[in-house]
Protein backbone atom coordinates (compact mmCIF):
# COMPACT_ATOMS: atom_id res chain seq x y z
CA UNK A 1 0.00 0.00 0.00
CA UNK A 2 1.42 3.36 -0.95
CA UNK A 3 0.43 6.87 -1.88
CA UNK A 4 -0.31 8.12 -5.36
CA UNK A 5 0.23 11.39 -7.19
CA UNK A 6 -1.88 11.73 -10.27
CA UNK A 7 -1.37 14.34 -12.95
CA UNK A 8 2.34 14.78 -12.39
CA UNK A 9 5.17 14.06 -14.75
CA UNK A 10 6.75 10.63 -15.09
CA UNK A 11 9.69 11.81 -12.99
CA UNK A 12 7.54 13.00 -10.09
CA UNK A 13 9.07 11.78 -6.85
CA UNK A 14 12.25 10.55 -8.52
CA UNK A 15 15.67 11.88 -7.53
CA UNK A 16 17.23 13.41 -10.62
CA UNK A 17 20.40 15.14 -11.79
CA UNK A 18 19.68 18.28 -13.76
CA UNK A 19 22.46 19.79 -15.84
CA UNK A 20 22.17 23.43 -16.84
CA UNK A 21 23.56 25.54 -19.66
CA UNK A 22 26.30 27.04 -17.49
CA UNK A 23 27.50 23.65 -16.29
CA UNK A 24 25.94 23.87 -12.84
CA UNK A 25 24.26 20.70 -11.58
CA UNK A 26 21.21 20.31 -9.42
CA UNK A 27 20.31 17.07 -7.67
CA UNK A 28 16.91 16.78 -6.06
CA UNK A 29 13.54 15.10 -6.04
CA UNK A 30 11.60 16.03 -9.14
CA UNK A 31 8.24 17.51 -8.24
CA UNK A 32 7.19 18.21 -11.80
CA UNK A 33 8.60 19.06 -15.20
CA UNK A 34 7.17 20.19 -18.49
CA UNK A 35 8.29 22.20 -21.50
CA UNK A 36 8.55 25.40 -19.43
CA UNK A 37 9.98 24.48 -16.04
CA UNK A 38 11.63 21.80 -13.97
CA UNK A 39 10.75 21.90 -10.27
CA UNK A 40 12.95 20.13 -7.74
CA UNK A 41 12.38 19.65 -4.02
CA UNK A 42 14.95 18.91 -1.29
CA UNK A 43 17.77 19.68 -3.69
CA UNK A 44 21.45 20.44 -3.67
CA UNK A 45 23.59 22.23 -6.22
CA UNK A 46 27.10 21.85 -7.58
CA UNK A 47 28.53 24.91 -9.26
CA UNK A 48 30.87 24.59 -12.19
CA UNK A 49 33.41 26.56 -10.16
CA UNK A 50 33.17 24.50 -6.94
CA UNK A 51 36.36 23.12 -5.44
CA UNK A 52 34.95 19.60 -5.36
CA UNK A 53 34.98 18.23 -8.87
CA UNK A 54 31.77 17.43 -10.65
CA UNK A 55 32.80 13.77 -10.85
CA UNK A 56 33.51 13.51 -7.14
CA UNK A 57 30.27 15.32 -6.30
CA UNK A 58 28.26 12.98 -8.48
CA UNK A 59 30.02 9.90 -7.17
CA UNK A 60 29.16 10.88 -3.61
CA UNK A 61 25.60 11.80 -4.59
CA UNK A 62 25.13 8.48 -6.39
CA UNK A 63 26.35 6.63 -3.35
CA UNK A 64 24.50 8.39 -0.55
CA UNK A 65 22.21 11.08 -1.96
CA UNK A 66 22.39 14.82 -1.29
CA UNK A 67 21.67 17.16 1.57
CA UNK A 68 18.55 19.28 1.37
CA UNK A 69 20.14 22.70 0.96
CA UNK A 70 17.56 24.04 -1.47
CA UNK A 71 14.02 23.15 -0.39
CA UNK A 72 12.56 24.19 -3.76
CA UNK A 73 14.25 24.97 -7.06
CA UNK A 74 12.43 26.10 -10.19
CA UNK A 75 14.51 26.01 -13.34
CA UNK A 76 13.51 27.45 -16.70
CA UNK A 77 13.43 24.61 -19.19
CA UNK A 78 15.59 26.45 -21.78
CA UNK A 79 18.37 26.55 -19.17
CA UNK A 80 18.24 22.78 -18.70
CA UNK A 81 20.42 20.64 -20.93
CA UNK A 82 19.66 17.24 -19.43
CA UNK A 83 17.67 15.44 -16.75
CA UNK A 84 18.79 12.00 -15.63
CA UNK A 85 17.80 9.80 -12.75
CA UNK A 86 20.42 9.80 -10.01
CA UNK A 87 19.98 6.05 -9.77
CA UNK A 88 21.45 5.73 -13.27
CA UNK A 89 24.78 7.05 -12.03
CA UNK A 90 27.22 4.45 -10.89
CA UNK A 91 27.97 4.42 -7.17
CA UNK A 92 31.36 2.87 -6.51
CA UNK A 93 30.10 0.63 -3.76
CA UNK A 94 26.80 1.49 -2.18
CA UNK A 95 27.96 0.72 1.31
CA UNK B 1 0.92 14.06 8.39
CA UNK B 2 -0.95 11.09 7.01
CA UNK B 3 -3.77 9.49 8.95
CA UNK B 4 -2.66 6.71 11.31
CA UNK B 5 -5.31 4.54 9.67
CA UNK B 6 -3.62 4.94 6.31
CA UNK B 7 -0.17 4.30 7.69
CA UNK B 8 -0.96 1.28 9.87
CA UNK B 9 -0.87 -1.29 7.03
CA UNK B 10 2.53 0.08 6.01
CA UNK B 11 3.76 -0.50 9.55
CA UNK B 12 2.13 -3.93 9.76
CA UNK B 13 3.81 -5.06 6.55
CA UNK B 14 7.20 -4.94 8.26
CA UNK B 15 6.09 -6.06 11.70
CA UNK B 16 4.53 -9.15 10.11
CA UNK B 17 7.95 -10.26 8.84
CA UNK B 18 9.73 -9.80 12.14
CA UNK B 19 10.60 -6.12 12.37
CA UNK B 20 10.51 -4.40 15.73
CA UNK B 21 8.83 -1.03 15.46
CA UNK B 22 10.76 1.77 17.15
CA UNK B 23 8.28 4.53 17.95
CA UNK B 24 10.38 6.75 20.21
CA UNK B 25 13.96 7.97 20.46
CA UNK B 26 14.33 5.81 23.55
CA UNK B 27 13.25 2.75 21.56
CA UNK B 28 15.95 3.50 19.00
CA UNK B 29 18.62 4.03 21.65
CA UNK B 30 17.74 0.73 23.27
CA UNK B 31 17.85 -1.12 19.96
CA UNK B 32 21.15 0.41 18.91
CA UNK B 33 22.75 -0.09 22.32
CA UNK B 34 22.95 -3.81 21.58
CA UNK B 35 26.00 -4.02 19.35
CA UNK B 36 26.18 -7.79 19.27
CA UNK B 37 25.65 -9.48 15.93
CA UNK B 38 24.04 -7.68 13.03
CA UNK B 39 21.04 -5.44 12.65
CA UNK B 40 19.01 -3.97 9.84
CA UNK B 41 17.27 -0.66 10.41
CA UNK B 42 14.74 0.41 7.81
CA UNK B 43 13.41 3.95 7.55
CA UNK B 44 9.88 3.29 6.34
CA UNK B 45 7.78 5.87 4.52
CA UNK B 46 4.40 6.45 2.92
CA UNK B 47 5.79 6.93 -0.57
CA UNK B 48 5.06 4.66 -3.47
CA UNK B 49 8.57 3.29 -3.72
CA UNK B 50 8.38 2.09 -0.12
CA UNK B 51 5.25 0.14 -1.02
CA UNK B 52 6.33 -1.09 -4.42
CA UNK B 53 10.03 -1.68 -4.02
CA UNK B 54 11.46 -1.23 -0.53
CA UNK B 55 9.17 -3.31 1.67
CA UNK B 56 8.72 -6.16 -0.85
CA UNK B 57 12.47 -6.04 -1.56
CA UNK B 58 13.32 -6.38 2.11
CA UNK B 59 10.82 -9.18 2.53
CA UNK B 60 12.44 -11.11 -0.33
CA UNK B 61 15.98 -10.42 0.87
CA UNK B 62 15.20 -11.82 4.29
CA UNK B 63 14.60 -15.22 2.71
CA UNK B 64 18.37 -15.48 2.07
CA UNK B 65 20.56 -17.82 4.08
CA UNK B 66 22.66 -14.96 5.44
CA UNK B 67 20.57 -12.21 6.97
CA UNK B 68 20.69 -9.77 9.88
CA UNK B 69 20.16 -11.03 13.40
CA UNK B 70 17.82 -8.21 14.38
CA UNK B 71 15.34 -6.12 12.40
CA UNK B 72 13.90 -2.75 13.32
CA UNK B 73 12.06 0.07 11.64
CA UNK B 74 11.24 3.72 12.20
CA UNK B 75 8.60 5.61 10.25
CA UNK B 76 9.74 8.88 8.68
CA UNK B 77 7.24 11.71 8.92
CA UNK B 78 5.20 9.81 11.51
CA UNK B 79 7.46 8.96 14.43
CA UNK B 80 9.59 12.04 13.99
CA UNK B 81 11.80 11.78 17.06
CA UNK B 82 12.47 8.10 16.46
CA UNK B 83 13.41 8.74 12.83
CA UNK B 84 15.72 11.59 13.82
CA UNK B 85 17.40 9.43 16.45
CA UNK B 86 17.80 6.58 13.97
CA UNK B 87 19.41 8.93 11.46
CA UNK B 88 21.86 10.09 14.11
CA UNK B 89 23.52 6.67 13.78
CA UNK B 90 24.39 7.49 10.17
CA UNK B 91 24.57 11.24 10.53
CA UNK B 92 27.02 11.86 7.70
CA UNK B 93 24.59 10.41 5.16
CA UNK B 94 21.87 12.71 3.83
CA UNK B 95 18.44 11.69 5.14
CA UNK B 96 16.12 9.93 2.74
CA UNK B 97 13.15 7.64 3.05
CA UNK B 98 12.67 4.87 2.46
CA UNK B 99 16.23 3.87 3.22
CA UNK B 100 17.92 0.88 4.76
CA UNK B 101 20.94 0.74 7.04
CA UNK B 102 22.84 -2.43 7.84
CA UNK B 103 24.98 -2.68 10.97
CA UNK B 104 27.45 -5.35 12.00
CA UNK B 105 28.59 -5.28 15.62
CA UNK B 106 27.25 -1.76 15.89
CA UNK B 107 29.13 -0.47 12.87
CA UNK B 108 27.35 0.79 9.76
CA UNK B 109 28.48 -1.48 6.94
CA UNK B 110 25.96 -0.77 4.19
CA UNK B 111 23.39 1.87 3.33
CA UNK B 112 20.73 1.84 0.65
CA UNK B 113 19.35 5.35 0.07
CA UNK B 114 16.00 6.17 -1.47
CA UNK B 115 17.34 7.01 -4.90
CA UNK B 116 18.72 3.48 -5.24
CA UNK B 117 15.28 2.11 -4.43
CA UNK B 118 12.92 4.37 -6.34
CA UNK B 119 14.25 3.52 -9.81
CA UNK B 120 14.33 -0.19 -9.38
CA UNK B 121 12.21 -3.27 -8.95
CA UNK B 122 11.65 -5.06 -5.65
CA UNK B 123 13.74 -7.93 -7.01
CA UNK B 124 16.65 -5.58 -7.70
CA UNK B 125 16.41 -4.09 -4.21
CA UNK B 126 16.34 -7.60 -2.80
CA UNK B 127 19.40 -8.54 -4.83
CA UNK B 128 21.33 -5.53 -3.52
CA UNK B 129 20.42 -6.40 0.05
CA UNK B 130 21.18 -10.09 -0.36
CA UNK B 131 24.62 -9.23 -1.73
CA UNK B 132 25.23 -6.85 1.15
CA UNK B 133 24.20 -9.49 3.69
CA UNK B 134 26.57 -12.03 2.16
CA UNK B 135 29.44 -9.58 1.82
CA UNK B 136 29.14 -7.54 4.99
CA UNK B 137 27.71 -9.94 7.53
CA UNK B 138 29.64 -13.10 6.76
CA UNK B 139 33.01 -11.74 7.88
CA UNK B 140 33.79 -10.16 11.23
CA UNK B 141 34.18 -6.38 11.27
CA UNK B 142 37.87 -5.48 10.99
Amino acid sequence: MGTFHQGRSELHGITVVVETVGGDLYVGRCDDEDDRTVILLDADMHRHSDEVSREDYLERAARFGVWNRLPRVELARPDVTSIRRLGEFEASGAG
Amino acid sequence: MYSPLLVQPMRDELVSIGFQELRTAEDVEAFMADKSGSALLMVNSVCGCAAGQARPGVRAALEADVKPDRLATVFAGQDVEAAAKARSYFADIPPSSPSIALFNQGELVYFLPRHRIENRSADEVAADLTQAFARDLAAPVS
